[in-house]
C-alpha cells in the first residue's frame, strides 16, 4: 500500500517537472495559431518591413517596422541608462559598500523591483513627463527618452541582482591574490573580479534587456504612442507591447486586426525567448 | 601626471557610491509623493465604499477585493504546482538534457512579456476553454506568470537544507517521499514562503496579463462567482489615469498609494521573514 502511495507520489512530481515545458509549448501555440492566421491577409514581408502600421485605414495596414523601431529605440536608451548605473550599484553592493549600508541599499534595490509598472507609468506621466517637456522645450513630455528613463529604473533590480551574484561568487582567492600583490582594491576589482564575473554580468544585462523590451504598462503611459518612424529620441514613439495591449481592447476576434496583435505577440516572445536563451547560455557557462 | 592608484581608488569609490545611490533615489521620490499626495485621500469610506459616479467620486473597494480575489486565486494554483516542481528538480531529477530542457523553460517563462501572457491568458482560457472574461482565467494566466518565481525561490530553500539531513532519515529507513515530506519540506518552509510572498507582490500589481482576460473597466459590485469579472487596483490605476478625463488627482493618488503599500507591505514582510530565517539557521 505505502509502495503504492509512494509511487503514485513520484508520478505526479514528475509530471509536476514537465508542467513548465507544457506551458511554453502552449503560450507558443495559442500566440502562433492566431498570429500566424494573419498571413492569409498579410505577406510576412509587409508585415514585417512595412512601415505603416494603421489598422483602421482602408485597406488596414500591419506594417510593424516603426513598433519594432520604437521598442528598440527605447530598449537602447534604457539600455546606456542601466548598465552602468546597474554595474556601479552592483559592485558598490558587493564589494564596497559596509555591512550595514549593504543591506539597506538591498532592501532599496528589491522595493524598486517591486513597484508595478502601472504605478512607474503613472508617476512618470505626471511627473517626470513636464520635467522632460520642460527641459527640451517639447510639444509633450512623452516622449522615447521619458520611457528609456522610467524603462532603465525597472531594468536596474533585475540586473543589480544577478550582477551582485555573479560578483560575490568569484573565488575569494582571486582577490586576496590580486591584493597581495600589492594592488588597490579598486584595481583588483576592475582587473580581476569585473573580468571573473563577466559572464554572470553579461548574462544579468541581457536579462534587464529582456525585461525592457517586455515592459509594456509603463511604457504604453509615457512614449507618447505615436505610430510613426522614430526620428529622434525627443519624440513619442509607439513600441510593440504598447500596440497590443492598447488596441486588444477595441478588436473584433477573429479580424485581421486581432490576427495582427497576435503575430506581434509571437515577435515579442521570439525576441524574448532568444535574449532569455542567450543569457542562460552565458550563465551556465560560467558555471563549468 | 600620474594619479595615484590610492587616490584613483577614493574617487572610483565615490563615483560608485553615488551611483548606488541614485538607484534608490527613485523609490524615496516615489513613495514620498505617494504620501503627500496620496495619503489625504484615504479614508475609512474610499477603501469601502463602491465607486460613483463613473469612478470620479466614492472609493475602491471593488477593485481592492477584485485584486485580493485574483492574488489568492493566482497562488493557490502557482504554489502547489511550483513546489511540486521545485521538488522534482531538487530532489528526483538526474542531470540530463531533459531537466536542462525543464531549466531553460522556467527561464523562458520567466522573461515571456506580461502583455504576452495576456494575449495568450486569452486564447487559451478566455476563448478556448470558454471561462469568458473571468476571475477564474485571470487568476490562471496570473498563475502562469509567477510560477518561475515561485519554481526559482523554492527550489533555493529547498537546495540549502542540508544533504546529511536527508541522509540521516534515509539511514533510518524512511522512504524518498516520507523523508521529502517530513525533513526536507519543514525546513525549507520559510524560504518558500518568502518566495511566494514575493510573487504574489508581483501579481498584485500586473496589469497587461488582466487587461484582455477579467478585468472590468468600472463594475460598482463584488464579482458573485469566479466566472464574473471584475475590478482590479492596477487596472483601476492605468483607467483612472488615462481612459477617464476630469478624475480628481487625489483619487489617482490614493488608488496609486493603496497598491504600493499593498505590494511594499509584502514586500517587507518577505525582507522580514528572510532576515529572520538567516538568523535562525543553525547549520
Amino acid at each position: 500500500m505505502r509502495k503504492i502511495r509512494e509511487f503514485v507520489i513520484e508520478k505526479i512530481i514528475l509530471l509536476n517537472g514537465f508542467a513548465c515545458i507544457l506551458f511554453v509549448i502552449l503560450i507558443f501555440f495559442f500566440l502562433a495559431k492566431d498570429g500566424l492566421a494573419l498571413f492569409r491577409f498579410v505577406t510576412i514581408q509587409d508585415f514585417l518591413f512595412g512601415t505603416l502600421w494603421n489598422p483602421l485605414a482602408e485597406p488596414p495596414q500591419f506594417g510593424i517596422l516603426p513598433l519594432l523601431l520604437g521598442s528598440l529605440v527605447v530598449t537602447l536608451g534604457a539600455a546606456i541608462i542601466a548598465v552602468p548605473l546597474g554595474m556601479a550599484c552592483a559592485v558598490f553592493i558587493g564589494e564596497i559598500a559596509p555591512r550595514w549600508m549593504r543591506e539597506v541599499l538591498k532592501a532599496g534595490v528589491e522595493l524598486l523591483a517591486a513597484i508595478p509598472s502601472i504605478v512607474i507609468g503613472f508617476i512618470g506621466m505626471t511627473m517626470l513627463g513636464p520635467v522632460v517637456k520642460n527641459l527640451f522645450h517639447l510639444p509633450t513630455g512623452l516622449t522615447a527618452l521619458t520611457g528609456s528613463l522610467a524603462l532603465a529604473f525597472m531594468a536596474i533590480p533585475t540586473m543589480v541582482s544577478i550582477m551582485e551574484d555573479s560578483i560575490s561568487a568569484v573565488p575569494r582567492s582571486y582577490k586576496e591574490g590580486s591584493l597581495a600583490l600589492g594592488a588597490t582594491h579598486w584595481q583588483t576589482i576592475y582587473r580581476v573580479i569585473i573580468p571573473a564575473a563577466s559572464s554572470g554580468i553579461v548574462a544579468a544585462i541581457m536579462l534587464g534587456i529582456g525585461r525592457v523590451i517586455g515592459e509594456t504598462m509603463a511604457v504604453m503611459m509615457l512614449t507618447g504612442n505615436a505610430s510613426v518612424l522614430p526620428k529622434t529620441i525627443l519624440a513619442p514613439v509607439r513600441t510593440m507591447t504598447a500596440t497590443v495591449a492598447a488596441e486588444m481592447g477595441e478588436t473584433v476576434r477573429g479580424s485581421e486586426h486581432y490576427f495582427a496583435l497576435f503575430a506581434i505577440g509571437l515577435v515579442l516572445f521570439g525576441i524574448t525567448f532568444f535574449i532569455n536563451f542567450l543569457a542562460d547560455m552565458a550563465r551556465h557557462r560560467k558555471k563549468k | 601626471m600620474k594619479i595615484k592608484p590610492q587616490i584613483k581608488q577614493k574617487i572610483a569609490f565615490t563615483l560608485l557610491g553615488l551611483a548606488a545611490i541614485l538607484v534608490i533615489i527613485p523609490v524615496v521620490l516615489i513613495l514620498a509623493i505617494l504620501i503627500k499626495r496620496g495619503l489625504p485621500a484615504i479614508s475609512w469610506q474610499f477603501l469601502t465604499e463602491m465607486p460613483r459616479m463613473g469612478m470620479r467620486a466614492g472609493g475602491i473597494f471593488p477593485a481592492i477585493m477584485g485584486t485580493l480575489c485574483l492574488v489568492i486565486g493566482a497562488i493557490g494554483v502557482a504554489l502547489p504546482l511550483g513546489v511540486l516542481t521545485a521538488i522534482y528538480l531538487v530532489e528526483y531529477a538526474k542531470k540530463n538534457w531533459w531537466t536542462r530542457m525543464i531549466e531553460i523553460a522556467i527561464v523562458n517563462l520567466a522573461g515571456v512579456p506580461s502583455v504576452v501572457y495576456g494575449l495568450f491568458g486569452l486564447g487559451l482560457f478566455v476563448i478556448f476553454f470558454q471561462f469568458g472574461s473571468s476571475i477564474l482565467a485571470g487568476s490562471l494566466t496570473l498563475a502562469i506568470m509567477e510560477l518561475p518565481v515561485i519554481i526559482t525561490s523554492s527550489k533555493e530553500a529547498l537546495m540549502s537544507v542540508p544533504r546529511s539531513f536527508r541522509e540521516a532519515s534515509l539511514a533510518l529507513g524512511v522512504s524518498r517521499w516520507q523523508t521529502i515530506r517530513y525533513v526536507v519540506l519543514p525546513n525549507a518552509l520559510p524560504g518558500i514562503l518568502t518566495g511566494s510572498i514575493l510573487g504574489i507582490s508581483r501579481t498584485a500589481g500586473e496589469t497587461a496579463p488582466i487587461l484582455f482576460t477579467v478585468a472590468a473597466f468600472y463594475l460598482p459590485r463584488l464579482p458573485k462567482s469566479v466566472l464574473d469579472q471584475c475590478m482590479a487596483l492596477p487596472y483601476h490605476l492605468y483607467v483612472l489615469s488615462t481612459q477617464v478625463p476630469n478624475v480628481k488627482p487625489a483619487l489617482q493618488y490614493g488608488t496609486a498609494l493603496v497598491l504600493v503599500g499593498m505590494v511594499f507591505l509584502l514586500n517587507i514582510v518577505a525582507i522580514i521573514v528572510r532576515a529572520h530565517i538567516r538568523s535562525k539557521k543553525q547549520w
